[in-house]
């Protein structure tokens, strides 16, 4: 058996190892949301009165709108007043040695690097712990070459202009129904800024996690990444099981200026409810969008595993000349997972250029949808656009669908298209059978084969940590 | 090394296999001839594991255990391999991988430790050879693309690789050129060992030139209906199958 097969059968032999509950004091806002609780939150993270004014208005106008019902998704209405928009540990703390050794040994377990080992791996670890942040490390490495690399909140007090010269720049309040929810009450995220012509030495790495009962997390990621700067950046999450539905409305925005490139790497692996019910998963209403400007480049890559519902399209809006976006994306849905996942790739400048590469893979009751948007504005001579959608059945009660829009309003623009859909066939695993390769291990194998093209985008670590999480993720899902 | 005693096997209530009896000991070559749908793959298919033929009655001892009680992968790895009349094909799964996988996984069930990889780079090499696999097929993903014929070298290769106990090679031969069926043959030849079994379907006696079998059996409508030695598919060559009768009654009336 090779490493990464016995690593899978080892992990598909247990159940969902993150589940556990950490028991930590949390100062929790009760349920419910009007503009005193919104008030409350900027004066509990003693923001300046713009950003209280700001969320204000998100606010206003969130309460003017209606939750989409475009998404191929199913799921009881969300009882907005019923959740706690704010949850914190007790005291802000400075550095790890304060951090409680509880929380420390929570983090232990989830893996999560907060060490010394992991400097010399090369990953800072910017760690939240529900929606404050407790620690941070590596800041001086990185201020050395003056990058930022902090919470949100941090940024808020410490770079305020950036802030409020970037913040809703590329998804303003108005954009979407959970945006707007998310600029009203986001309680922490994470702020990076690569200074001009900066390479950032290593990959920044934020691990999130939900761990109060009833809290609906709401995270704002910013990253900007000035002329001619590099950065990769990762995210990942795991989340303890739970008996109630939370709900996850993230906002992220990159801003690549001119020449700059930024990487953005996610495993998302929130809790997907109960198997056979779907009770207690995660919904995990996701905006994502980054603007380019003249040569520079947004790369997205996703491995969605997680959640009860997702409902996520990162985006690159293509405004520079010769600037780049790309997606590339595995989304999973078993059990009783439904995905609704894929990319709008808006061509705005001339010479610009898109890839999409999407694999969408159904077991057990799971349903996958990609819904992708290419658009190529008047002015945007020689747009070229790839896209390939394929998905993989396991299994005949899943289902897989397909919404490819293109919308081009210049002659020059090239696109190309392709769609298959497989299944894996019981002949597939007999045949692996016959070679004494177990049924678990041969979906593995066809499934991580399938994923191949996506997975190389992945930094290392994250692309193993990846084909683990695809075979935990399908145990049981194949007779 | 393989007992089969009145073995019966239905699919979806319709009844293929219809008391089976047949005993190979260890080193020997059995080959198995009889017309189309008489079922031949059925009785590959069954001792290799597959789920959907249902076993009526019967019994099949492998090794002295009792082969129906395990799964198809513990058959595996208990040394049984099946050259697949039609291979295949597992895009995105690259041969050498699959096969390293394979190799381990019967290693491990043997309490073998793991083979490394440069190992088993030179075991993959100097087993193609012996099938004159192209190398390029290594790469590829499994049968993927793959000619009629160079499915089955692989499927030859597979065998090489993992060296079972006991080989059932369905319709290897067909498909073929002359030269491949040359070198295909000689592979099989060089695996021939007194520990080692064979069980050839074809439809050719001209396999039977390069692989001399130690009994010829014919299977009609469920039924091995002759059993005899090399020349038997000289005479089966030459006469066909029609002389044969499948229904016992009718045949002892006679
Ligand atoms: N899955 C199945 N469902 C229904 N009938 C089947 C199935 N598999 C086999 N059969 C039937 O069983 C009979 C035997 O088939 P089998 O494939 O074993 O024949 P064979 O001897 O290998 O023939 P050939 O020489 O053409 O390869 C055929 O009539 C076939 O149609
Ligand atoms: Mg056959």
């Amino acid at each position: 058996m090779t490493d990464s097969t016995t690593m899978l059968e080892e992990l598909a032999s247990r159940e969902y190892e993150h589940g556990f509950v950490t028991d930590i004091e949390q100062e929790t806002f009760p349920p419910g949301l009007d503009e005193d609780v919104v008030r409350a939150i900027s004066a509990k993270k003693n923001e300046p009165d713009w950003l209280t004014q700001w969320r204000l208005k998100a606010f206003r106008h969130w309460q003017t709108m209606e939750e989409p019902t475009w998404p191929k998704v199913d799921y009881d209405p969300i009882d907005y007043q019923a959740i706690s928009y704010f949850a914190a540990p007790k005291k802000l703390l400075e550095s790890l040695d304060e951090v409680d050794p509880e929380i420390l040994a929570t983090y232990k377990k989830l893996g999560i690097p907060l060490d010394e080992q992991k400097a010399l791996a090369g990953v800072a670890v910017d760690a939240v712990f529900d929606s404050v942040s407790v620690a941070t490390t590596y800041k001086d490495k990185l201020a050395e070459e003056g990058i930022i690399f902090c919470s949100f909140s941090e940024a808020v007090q410490d770079h305020p202009d950036l802030i409020r010269k970037y913040l809703g720049s590329v998804v303003p309040h108005t954009d979407n129904f959970f945006a707007a929810l998310n600029s009203a009450v986001f309680s922490d995220g994470s702020f990076v800024y690569i200074p001009k012509g900066v390479r950032c030495p290593m990959e920044l790495s934020t691990y999130f996690r939900i761990n109060a009962p009833n809290t609906g997390q709401f995270e704002r990621t910013l990253i900007v990444a000035d002329e001619d700067a590099h950065v990769s950046y990762l995210e990942g999450c795991t989340a303890p099981q739970r008996d109630e539905n939370q709900l996850h409305a993230a906002v992220v925005e990159l801003v690549a200026l001119d020449r700059a490139k930024i990487k953005y790497s996610t495993v998302q692996n929130w809790y997907p409810g109960d198997k056979e019910t779907g009770v207690g998963g995660i919904f995990n209403f996701v905006t994502k969008r980054g603007i380019c400007g003249e040569e520079s480049k947004i790369s997205w890559t996703q491995v969605e595993t997680g959640s009860a519902i997702t409902w996520k399209y990162p985006s690159v809006i293509l405004k520079g000349d010769h600037s780049v976006g790309e997606f590339y994306s595995v989304a999973l849905t078993a059990g009783r997972q439904q995905a609704d996942t894929g990319t709008k790739m808006v061509h705005l400048g001339k010479n610009t250029r898109s890839t999409i590469i999407s694999k969408g893979i159904s077991a057990g009751k799971g349903q996958n949808s990609y819904r992708g948007l290419v658009k190529v504005a008047k002015g945007a001579d020689n747009a070229r656009n790839f896209s390939q959608c394929d998905s993989m059945l396991i299994g005949s009660e899943c289902g897989a669908h397909t919404f490819p829009y293109i919308e081009i309003r210049n002659p020059s623009a090239q696109m190309e298209h392709e769609a298959t859909t497989s299944k894996i066939g019981e002949d597939q695993i007999f045949y692996c059978n016959q070679r004494g390769i177990s049924t678990e291990d041969a979906v593995s194998m066809i499934v991580n084969g399938f994923c191949k093209e996506v997975f190389k985008e992945l930094p290392m670590e994250f692309a193993v940590e990846a084909q683990k999480l695809l075979g935990v993720s399908l145990e049981g899902s194949v007779g | 090394m393989l007992e089969l005693k009145n073995l019966h096997v239905a699919i979806g209530g319709n009844e293929i296999l219809k008391g089976i009896d047949l005993k190979i000991n260890a080193g020997e070559v059995h080959a198995i001839m009889g017309p189309n749908g008489s079922g031949k793959s059925t009785l590959a298919s069954v001792l290799a594991g597959r789920e959907e033929y249902e076993v009526t009655s019967g019994e099949v001892l492998f090794q002295g255990e009792n082969l129906l009680d395990l799964d198809a992968e513990t058959r595996a790895r208990e040394g049984l391999f099946l050259a697949f009349q039609y291979p295949v094909e597992i895009p995105g799964v690259g041969n050498t991988y699959f096969l390293r996988t394979a190799l381990n996984a019967i290693r491990e069930h043997r309490g073998q430790p793991p083979l490394d990889a440069i190992d088993f780079l030179q075991l993959v090499r100097e087993k193609a050879d012996i099938v004159k696999l192209d190398p390029a097929l290594l790469k590829r993903a499994v049968n993927e693309g793959f000619s009629g014929g160079e499915k089955k070298r692989n499927e030859i290769f597979h065998m090489a690789v993992l060296e079972p106990r006991l080989a059932i090679l369905d319709e290897t031969d067909s498909g073929l050129d002359i030269d491949a069926l040359r070198i295909v043959s000689e592979g099989v030849n060089s695996l021939r060992s007194p520990e080692r079994s064979f069980i050839v379907i074809t439809h050719y006696q001209r396999l039977l030139d390069h692989i001399i079998p130690d009994s010829v059996h014919v299977l009609k409508d469920g039924r091995i209906v002759e059993s005899g030695g090399r020349e038997l598919a000289l005479e089966l060559e030459a006469r066909g199958y029609d002389w044969l009768d499948s229904d016992p009654a009718l045949e002892a009336a006679r």
